[in-house]
């Protein structure tokens, strides 16, 4: 440690680095987006198949639809899977074209913000269906 | 840029590549699917809001649901629907071929093209069959 500039009071280098980037954590972050995607591939055609089913529907029928555990099951699914899949593309379209730090942290923490807010409220309405309430 | 001088190795004289500017560059298909794929995501991603929307509404009451459908139902909500199901189906189309790439294959010039070909043609056609099984159904 002999002949480096002491600034960071008693904290090592490599403690004042720590929870600072993405040390070891790019590598688990790719490889779950990628596994998510995989999983979103049956998910979507499953779920094209069910809008076209319910194409101009009324309330009861879709209500009727969500009812089976299945459909139920498989739509909570696919809500998680498309805001999770949403929140995290944008956040890398967000960091190739937003520039300054505050801007582009600004604006990746309320697209997950929202992101959150409409999975949660979109799942609650489907176990809400589901479960008759 | 017919009239725009090439660059030049000052001493060897030899041409060299020029960056590729957007305005003039005509992008290979790759490319074109590349900033396709993104596009289609964005779009996608805004559709989420009608999808919470639909759902919300579904268990909100048949009022509610009515107003969604008739939406969904009108010019606007079915050109919006068919941009969105082809976003859908180009983007899961061309994601396939992303996770194909993630695992070091098919990225020579050849399959590179014939996946942005299929990425096009698939997600049309697929476009075509969802949107007459939504009428025919």
């Amino acid at each position: 440690m002999s002949g480096q500039p002491f600034t960071g009071g008693f904290r090592s280098h490599l403690g004042r680095a720590r929870g600072l980037g993405a040390s070891h954590h790019g590598a688990g972050h790719w490889l779950s987006y990628r596994l998510l995607s995989v999983a979103y591939v049956p998910l979507a055609v499953w779920f094209v198949i069910s809008v076209v089913r319910h194409a101009g529907a009324d309330q009861a029928a879709v209500a009727e639809w969500l009812k089976s555990p299945v459909n139920a099951t498989l739509m909570l699914l696919t809500v998680g899977v498309t805001f999770h899949h949403a929140a995290y593309g944008m956040q890398e379209v967000f960091e190739d074209y937003v520039h300054g730090k505050m801007a582009k942290t600004v604006v990746i923490g309320a697209t997950k913000a929202l992101c959150l807010l409409l999975a949660v409220a979109s799942g609650v309405a489907v176990l809400k269906l589901a479960l008759g309430a | 840029m017919t009239d725009t001088p090439a660059a030049t190795t000052p001493r060897t004289g030899r041409q060299r590549p020029l960056s590729p500017h957007l305005q003039v560059y005509r992008l290979p298909l790759p490319a074109i699917s590349s900033i396709t794929h993104r596009i289609t995501g964005i779009g996608l991603t805004v559709g989420t809001l009608v999808l919470a929307w639909w759902l919300i509404a579904a268990a909100s009451g048949p009022d509610a649901f009515a107003t969604v459908q008739g939406f969904l139902g009108s010019v606007i909500g079915q050109l919006l629907l068919l941009g969105w199901t082809w976003a859908l189906w180009y983007h899961t189309l061309n994601g396939i071929r992303h996770l194909v790439w993630d695992t070091g294959k098919g990225l020579e010039l050849g399959a590179a093209y014939r996946g942005g070909y299929i990425s096009y043609g698939g997600s049309v056609a697929l476009t075509i069959l969802t949107w007459i099984a939504a009428y025919a159904l």
